[in-house]
């Protein structure tokens, strides 16, 4: 369990933007609404150079999320004792507002495949992942926010719902959650579920993170809508009204626009955190 | 049915593995083609990372045939670490191995020169001394050791690799003479900076780093390469910023 004396998560109920060096300059000039931004920890872990320095100005200006996609939380194989200690590096001299992670794994046999790969939900898996967070949240010194997955496919084996997974590894781990709610409809559109009915049954008290993505269409061998999360255009209507959908019950939190793939001009992004500003000026506080 | 990684990452390396059983789409019927989203993600992302990181080869080989070698690379050395911005450090002595670019003999140097722009863009900060640092009396400069800057990196080639490197990056660059060509990295600001090395520097560079002082350097540069120019060695290592420090051991002191 979560030790109280370890820092929480600290970012503003306000939009923030997935960070491109590319978009350094204009963010100094004019970053309205953009209230935070949200780096990948990966790209910050060599010795020095441009990406450090680059992250090191814009900290002083704005409130800094890390959000680690390489540390393999659900792998079968003990954790990078490397990379924890890198992460623990960063997280140490940055002194970010938020720091999180996923629920899935990328590294097996000492090969990184760069996907979140998914897990089944499984007793064996609960025990493992909560170790995993467990000696994260230890070794980095804070507590972590998890982030749910998007879902291409099920395991026949998993004896629990995902929401109460999650809600299960947050009550043993005192780790918070990160709620990405284009994954939400991304696994409820391939899995037939209901994204309100799972939003209902998420740990929402516990979010201090909500990201927003672009997916892709594309159909099954049977036809079936098959959604992937693909980060490389505008976020989707149907993702928006479920925002609104979660900040209805849930109230303001931090809400991040992810754009990692084709990323587009500056201005096209600002337009994307305005419309998660509206959405956030619909809810009362 | 259980689904181990094992089997899971098996099946998303080598597309002839069958899906693992057990892994079901929405109406419990085994996942099938769901399971190449993973596939496809895994080997995208590798081979864009891999033309990212290797711009000359690509622009070299073209991006399509980059395509199907990054194709291949991938399963054979899937990264070893979370870290990307080192991913291809076992892609030189790929490409040296592939039979069908035996015609392309400088690609696996290309490859290194590249690697080494990266690691010189990755490397710890440092600050330059003052060029004055070095305007002293030619003995007392003899004496001096020198301390070089963490991005600084030394290739020697066979090939005119310097001059495939700017033909390739720089507008109205020569087109290439076959010559052999060695190249000092530098990394003046944040931008890696390649430049040609004089005969002999990569000795001598060599010898700075591992604290011989610049007169014995020299001395043992010059029995093997009676041509190396010291005065322009000094001059490409300043102009990068690569002298971090200049300790002088005065004799008696």
């Amino acid at each position: 369990m979560l030790d109280d004396a370890l820092r929480s998560n600290r970012l503003p109920a306000a939009p923030g933007v997935g960070y491109k060096p590319q978009h350094f300059s204009q963010i100094l000039e004019n970053a309205q609404p953009v209230a935070w931004l949200e780096i990948h920890a990966e790209n910050y872990m060599g010795d020095g150079g441009r990406p450090l320095a680059q992250l090191r100005h814009l900290s002083k200006q704005f409130p800094i999320s890390v959000h680690g996609v390489g540390l393999s939380i659900g792998g079968e194989t003990p954790l990078d004792l490397d990379h924890l200690a890198r992460l623990k590096h960063l997280v140490g001299w940055l002194n970010p507002a938020s720091f999180s992670e996923h629920l899935a794994w990328s590294t097996h046999d000492s090969h990184f495949l760069n996907d979140l790969l998914p897990l089944p939900y499984t007793g064996a898996t609960l025990t493992r992942v909560c170790e995993h967070i467990e000696q994260v949240q230890e070794t980095v010194g804070r507590q972590m926010l998890l982030e749910n997955p998007s879902s291409y496919l099920a395991f026949e084996e998993s004896t629990w719902s995902e929401p109460d997974f999650l809600s299960e590894i947050v009550s043993r781990t005192g780790c918070g959650m990160l709620l990405d709610v284009n994954n939400v409809f991304v696994s409820a559109t391939n899995l037939d579920f209901s994204p309100q009915e799972y939003i209902d049954a998420y740990p929402l008290d516990k979010v201090g993170e909500i990201h927003l993505g672009g997916h892709d269409e594309d159909k099954d061998d049977h036809g079936h809508p098959l959604l992937i999360d693909s980060h490389g255009r505008e976020v989707a209507n149907p993702v928006w009204k479920l925002l609104d959908y979660v900040l209805e019950k849930s109230g303001p939190k931090p809400v991040l626009v992810e754009w990692d793939t084709d990323i587009p001009d500056w201005p096209i992004l600002q337009a994307e955190a305005d419309r998660a500003l509206a959405a956030l000026e619909r809810v009362p506080a | 049915m259980s689904v181990s990684q094992t089997a899971f990452s098996a099946a998303i390396l080598d597309a002839t593995h069958p899906v693992p059983e057990g892994l079901i789409d929405a109406k419990a019927q085994p996942a099938g083609g769901r399971f190449s989203v993973y596939r496809n993600n895994v080997a995208v992302s590798l081979t864009e990372a891999m033309q990212q990181a290797f711009p000359v080869v690509t622009k070299l080989i073209g991006k399509q045939n980059m395509d199907g070698l990054a194709g291949i690379f991938l399963r054979q050395c899937p990264p070893s670490s979370p870290l990307m911005m080192f991913y291809g450090e076992e892609f030189p002595e790929f490409l040296g191995g592939m039979a069908k670019l035996s015609h392309l003999g400088y690609l696996p140097d290309v490859a290194r020169l590249e690697l080494a722009l990266r690691h010189a863009y990755h490397a710890a900060d440092s600050t330059a001394i003052d060029p004055q640092s070095l305007a002293i009396p030619p003995e007392d400069l003899m004496q001096a050791r020198l301390t070089l800057a963490p991005a600084v990196q030394v290739l020697s080639s066979d090939w005119p690799i310097y001059s495939i490197w700017q033909y390739n990056t720089q507008p109205n660059a020569a087109k290439p003479e076959p010559q052999a060509q060695d190249i000092l990295v530098t990394r003046p600001e944040f931008d890696p900076l390649p430049g040609l090395l004089s005969e002999g520097g990569v000795i001598w560079i060599d010898l700075i780093q591992n604290g011989t002082s610049i007169g014995e350097a020299f001395e043992i540069t010059v029995t093997e390469t009676p041509e190396f120019d010291l005065g322009s060695t000094l001059a490409l290592l300043l102009q990068g910023g690569a002298i971090t420090s200049v300790n002088i051991e005065r004799p008696g002191t």
